[in-house]
């Protein structure tokens, strides 16, 4: 299990095991956390899965790849530079304790 | 509040309720013996064997307690009692509604020819269908893809990848002719012959071979093709017969409006199973996770005295092999398009517009001028085909401006 903290856009922490291999967008919807819409459920092509992420573990998430970049660029929220879409993030044993903070808006 | 029907359009609906501040219970009944999971990637990602089945429920038990949406799976609803403002359950109990929502989606279409009851000929609509269909591609050596649209192309990219032998056939001159442009259709067809399919286009079937019960090929108007696994994939019929039974005007779909109204102000729909009345009195039906999610919130909305129109662009999305085709806004019957990027190097876009009207955007492995594209429809830009056309034009800067 990967511990993954979210932050929901009113506040509250939520804090999940998460079973690896899963993307920390499914991970977070899956348990109902606030303020994901994930509206394409996983494949890079609706930019509503906007978090920050936070914490040293942020440091050991890989890159972003060049269509999440692209579609970074279109982000509701204010994009900051860790800004990622948590659709292509995984849970893995590196990013333990990574804290997300879900963006405010995504549509 | 009572929801009709699990999919992602009945999940968004209960979802929405609570955050237009419906604090009432809400009953949301499916008929599949699953939590909502997402569909899309049936015929993408689980039929590679990429993502396993658990992966695609939306949401975890704990989320329903969290937000006391009382879901019940496996339940059928076989009528609405309008009068009595109650839903009958298969088993006969009845459930009272304040205000009720129809999400019933859509089935798969089937072909009414002979031999089509054969074992070995399959649809792809639901999970059940999607694991079947797994394991008889296993075993399958030669598979016949009946229908060039989204679900039959990304069926026939997953086939490929097990190193099957695939046919697909499709009755138009191209394929994906409903959703895409000339220009993309050819492309794809380039591709998925590179890849190994072999492209039936213009082509007819007529029937279906069987020996012993189970199907060995299918009869076209180009002649009989082995096949031991058929898929068709010929589109889908909306599920609208509980609101046609209790009197709703319907039209190959419940029609609502743009605010998922409809002709019974207690009810709503949404999703698959409904026919959107525009502005101009057309209808128009999409089958799409955008559609669902938007006429969701917009039905949730109405059914707490509240307006929410849903006018966004639509668009869509499609994987196949590795490359992601990303539609916004309807391009059909657009007379003039620019290019931007390159389809040598499977990255472009085709910019579409009809009477010098900006209408539509059709992107292959280039999802920022999607995003792009969108946010210009949107607003309904005037952006010129001579603009786009200029060497310099940056669609991305275009979107930023205005």
């Amino acid at each position: 299990m990967v511990k993954v903290v979210f932050i929901e856009p009113a506040g509250a922490e939520v804090e999940i095991d998460a079973a690896e291999g899963w993307s920390l967008m499914q991970v977070a919807t899956s348990q109902g956390v606030e303020g994901i819409d994930a509206e394409c459920g996983g494949s890079c092509a609706c930019a509503t899965c906007h978090c920050y992420i936070e914490g040293e573990a942020a440091e050991a998430v890989p890159p972003p790849s060049e269509s999440e970049l692209a579609m970074l660029d279109h982000v509701v929220a204010e994009r900051r530079p860790n800004s990622r879409l948590s659709c292509q993030i995984k849970a893995e044993p590196m990013i333990d304790g990574l804290i997300l903070r879900v963006a405010e808006t995504q549509s | 509040m009572v929801i009709v029907g699990a999919g992602q359009g009945g999940l968004q609906l209960a979802e929405s309720l609570r955050s237009e501040g419906w604090t009432g219970p809400i009953r949301l009944f499916g008929e599949e013996p699953y939590a909502p999971y997402n569909r899309p990637p049936l015929s993408k990602a689980v039929l590679c064997g990429d993502q396993s089945a658990d992966h695609l429920t939306i949401r975890g038990p704990d989320f329903f307690a969290k937000k006391a949406i009382e879901l019940s799976t496996g339940t059928r609803v076989t009528a609405i009692d309008r009068a009595a403002r109650e839903v009958v359950l298969a088993d006969g109990g009845r459930v009272a509604y304040e205000g009720l929502a129809l999400a019933t989606g859509s089935r798969a279409r089937t072909l009414p020819l002979p031999g089509a009851d054969l074992d070995g000929i399959m649809v792809l609509r639901t999970l059940d269908d999607a694991e079947a269909l797994c394991r008889r591609m296993a075993e399958a050596r030669a598979i016949a893809v009946v229908g060039g649209g989204f679900i039959g192309l990304e069926v026939a990219a997953s086939a490929r990848k097990f190193d099957r032998e695939v046919t697909l056939i499709e009755a138009l001159p191209r394929l994906m002719a409903r959703a895409v442009s000339p220009a993309i259709s050819d492309w794809y067809a380039d591709l998925h012959t590179r890849r190994g399919v072999r492209l039936l286009l213009s082509t007819g079937v007529t029937g279906f071979a069987g020996v012993d019960g189970r199907v060995t090929g299918v009869e076209t108007s180009a002649g009989p093709i082995a096949a031991d696994l058929v898929i068709v994939g010929v589109g889908v019929i909306p599920d609208d017969a509980l609101a046609r039974a209790c009197g709703l005007d319907c039209d190959r779909g419940v029609i609502v409006d743009d605010f998922s109204r409809t002709s019974d102000p207690t009810i709503v729909a949404l999703g698959d199973c409904t026919a959107r009345r525009l502005p101009d009195g057309t209808l128009r039906r999409l089958e799409s996770v955008q559609n669902a999610v938007e006429q969701a919130k917009s039905g949730a909305a109405r059914l707490m005295g509240k307006e929410r129109p849903f006018t966004a662009t639509p668009w869509f999305w499609s994987d196949q092999y590795d490359v992601k085709l990303q539609m916004a806004g309807l391009s059909a019957g657009a007379d003039t398009s620019v290019t931007l990027g390159s389809p040598e190097e499977a990255r472009f876009s085709l910019l579409h517009w009809r009477d010098g009207r900006f209408v539509g955007c059709d992107s292959i492995n280039r999802p920022a001028d999607h995003m792009a594209a969108r946010k210009l429809l949107d607003r309904g830009t005037d952006l010129t085909a001579a603009e786009a056309a200029d060497p310099a034009f940056d669609l991305a800067a275009r979107a930023r401006a205005g």
